[in-house]
């Protein structure tokens, strides 16, 4: 990346203790977001996906400080979050905002939808009065909502315009960057693509930056620029969202791809079916996290002995497995930790000469 | 074909509430053969589960089946079968599996009680025999060591655990159909995968005949043999699941196929369905989709469709079928010309 990026995360880390008995001692912890290291680009939509309680929205919350992260550093446009100081952060919200999953407890039901979209305007000191009201109006009408709904309830909207206030009341404050948690699980598949493009029309037009929290794979498809895989807090690939749908790398992401159900009666499926849960995250597996339900064909002892790094196996795609090469964990180590399958290319790595250019700009941006 | 193993007829389900009456099924008529999945797609008020739930008669106040409703199963009309009689029909012969696995099971008892129960409702054997079927179905339904899951609770489970522990239930007194209403809904994917490959290898081997309610056209075109589409409270379309991908005729279908986000294609953008559901209170006069439809035209206002025969076993209520020509014709839907946001 030539410029800097706008949001920088390294090494966060987020667990929860566990504790035992009236006196609260600790018992334990739960490793929720553990190493997870990004860029995202101004303009850019980066996402993470993976299963419930693989960390993606702790991670979501504490680069927004919603959650207190435990360790690491998160620099928003060159600032650090996790240093400043209430006041400052407060101002600071004012360029980084969250649209909700669930549009229904997400709102206050006792405020109108006007004073909940206003609500930020006030705080942030940007419009007073009349031009307040103005303003709430041409952010509903941005949203596709019609201005005079702004005395209305939120009971009295349905489950997709309740997302699009949520929508409006994020954008009030003419944020930078937006963390969207899970913003259409909760929609039906017709109000699911309105809302899909009216964030995408807000980006466009806005320059926005997004973090997609998603667990849906086909509609992390149709947001990013690129995607980040979690599994048990960490990030286990991460790619141009092209190269990860082509030619995703790590055999969880394989998995989880295969798993989508198409809905295309006449295509046979090579589905590759994980064997039982995700392990609890209070009492991860060693070595790699994924290996105990790995259906990596060289997968051997070494696999739950070395804890894989995230490698960049082909240009800009980054993987966590040391049998897929090019890896820095030599063949020696692996052998010392019970290795005895050597890490050949058993996955599909096409030769990086015949590789097509990579189409994404270094700001991430697509045409 | 041969008869049969449920067939629903002109079934009416309404629900009087103070001010209104909501029509959630309106006329809803279509059969499963024996062994046959049946898939029902729709979005959330289309009457889809009330279906579910008027086959089984779960329908609470202020909910009512209609007089003229038939429900045909095994030579019996569930709507006017006496309670007796439909409690020997529901868990024994029709199984249902619901989407939320954790409030269908009672958090109190072991999830090995509970599936016992179902024999022990049903008056067949001895405590100790129906202990013993319930670990074979647990069996059946993968879960590892059967016999020591059995006596957890169901918060020692997970969702996917969960959920195989209600298909076991499902399956104790070996029943003709299991409705399964949204049963990966709240599943993550690869547990959804999972279940789904479970569904189906149990109805192969069980030959059990499955009613497979989804909003997931993923999910139907992997295991559903039929497909009913469901809008409004009707059935918009009917049709085998290859051709309804193939050659979708009602523009409702053909919307929600292309509004629907595809894990093969690219980045382009999404074809919507504008405006929403209208509420069950008040269907539009007509066509009930017509406000939302891009062919629109005087016939759809005035004249409610009926099921035209597209070809053999395809079914759509369009008037497209009389005037195909028009579909060159596509134009804004009301709901856009009357710049009436959402």
């Amino acid at each position: 990346m030539t410029d800097a990026p706008l949001l920088s995360v390294r090494n966060l880390r987020k667990s929860f203790p566990i504790t035992k008995g009236i006196f609260g001692r600790k018992a334990g912890e739960v490793r929720a977001v553990h190493d997870v290291s990004f860029d995202i680009a101004s303009g850019e939509t980066l996402s993470l996906v993976g299963e419930s309680g693989c960390g993606k929205t702790t991670t979501g919350r504490a680069i927004l400080r919603l959650i207190e992260p435990t360790a690491g550093e998160v620099m928003f446009d060159g600032r650090d979050v996790r240093a400043m100081a209430p006041a400052e952060l407060r101002k600071a919200r004012r360029e980084m905002q969250i649209i909700f999953q669930d549009p229904v407890s997400s709102l206050n039901p006792r405020m109108t939808i006007g004073a909940a979209i206003r609500e930020g305007l006030t705080i942030h000191r940007l419009f007073e009065g009349s031009a307040a009201d103005a303003r709430v109006r041409q952010l509903l009408d941005e949203v596709g909502l019609r201005a005079e709904y702004t005395t209305r309830y939120p009971h009295e909207f349905s489950g997709g315009q309740r997302q699009r206030i949520g929508i409006a009341r994020a954008l009030a404050v003419e944020p930078r960057f937006i963390v969207c948690d899970e913003p259409v699980s909760a929609l039906d598949v017709s109000v699911q693509a309105q809302v899909i493009n009216l964030l995408r029309d807000l980006q466009r037009d806005r320059d926005l930056t997004y973090l997609f929290i998603a667990h849906d794979l086909s509609v992390v498809r149709h947001m990013s620029d690129r995607v980040a895989v979690m599994y048990l807090g960490k990030i286990v690939e991460l790619s141009a969202a092209e190269d990860l749908y082509r030619e995703p790398l790590m055999p969880y992401t394989q998995a989880l791809l295969s798993a989508v159900p198409v809905a295309d009666p006449t295509v046979q499926k090579q589905r590759i079916l994980l064997e039982g849960d995700v392990p609890s995250p209070a009492s991860p597996p060693s070595g790699c996290v994924f290996h105990p339900r790995c259906h990596h064909p060289a997968k051997d002892a070494a696999c739950a002995k070395i804890d894989p790094p995230l490698e960049e196996k082909a240009p800009s795609h980054y993987a966590a497995c040391i049998k897929q090469t090019p890896t820095r964990i030599t063949w020696d180590d692996q052998a010392i930790a019970g290795g005895v399958n050597p890490p050949v290319r058993y996955l599909p790595v096409v030769d990086q000469l015949q590789r097509p250019r990579n189409p994404v700009p270094p700001n991430g941006r697509q045409p | 074909m041969n008869e049969p193993l449920l067939s629903v007829e002109n079934l009416r389900t309404y629900f009087y509430t103070g001010s209104a009456i909501a029509r959630s099924v309106d006329g809803v008529s279509f059969s499963i053969g024996q062994g046959e999945t049946l898939g029902i797609v729709g979005e959330s008020g289309c009457g889809k589960s009330v279906t579910a739930l008027s086959i089984l008669r779960l329908i609470q106040q202020p909910g009512r089946i209609e007089a003229g409703s038939r429900i045909m199963f095994e030579g019996k009309d569930l709507v006017t079968l006496d309670d007796s009689a439909m409690r020997h029909v529901r868990g024994n012969r029709i199984s249902m599996i619901f989407q939320e696995p954790m409030s269908a099971l009672n958090p109190v008892f072991t999830v090995g009680d509970q599936v016992a129960e179902v024999a022990r409702v049903h008056g067949t054997g001895s405590r100790r025999d129906a202990w013993a079927r319930a670990v074979e179905m647990l069996t059946l339904t993968g879960i590892p060591a059967p016999g020591d899951r059995a006596r957890q609770y169901p918060h020692q489970l997970s969702g996917g655990m969960r959920q195989r522990v209600l298909i076991a239930m499902a399956l104790m007194m070996n029943p003709a159909l299991i409705i399964a209403d949204e049963p990966t809904t709240a599943l993550d994917v690869t547990i959804q995968a999972q279940i789904l490959d479970l569904l189906t290898d149990l109805q192969t081997r069980l030959g059990t005949s499955i009613l497979m309610i989804t909003h997931d056209l993923g999910v139907i075109a992997e295991t559903a043999s039929r497909v009913v589409v469901m809008y409004g409270g009707e059935v918009v379309e009917e049709a085998e699941v290859k051709q309804l991908f193939a050659d979708a005729h009602h523009p409702y279908t053909e919307g929600l196929m292309n509004a629907m986000p595809q894990i093969g294609a690219g980045r382009e953008r999404l074809n919507v369905i504008p405006g929403t559901v209208p509420p069950p209170t008040a269907w539009p006069s007509g066509c009930r989709f017509r406000d939302r439809c891009s062919f629109a035209w005087e016939m759809c206002e005035k004249e409610h469709p009926p099921l035209y025969q597209i070809s053999a076993g395809h079914t759509s209520r369009c008037h497209l079928a009389v005037e195909p020509e028009r579909r060159a014709d596509p134009h804004l839907p009301l709901v856009e010309q009357v710049g009436a946001t959402l």
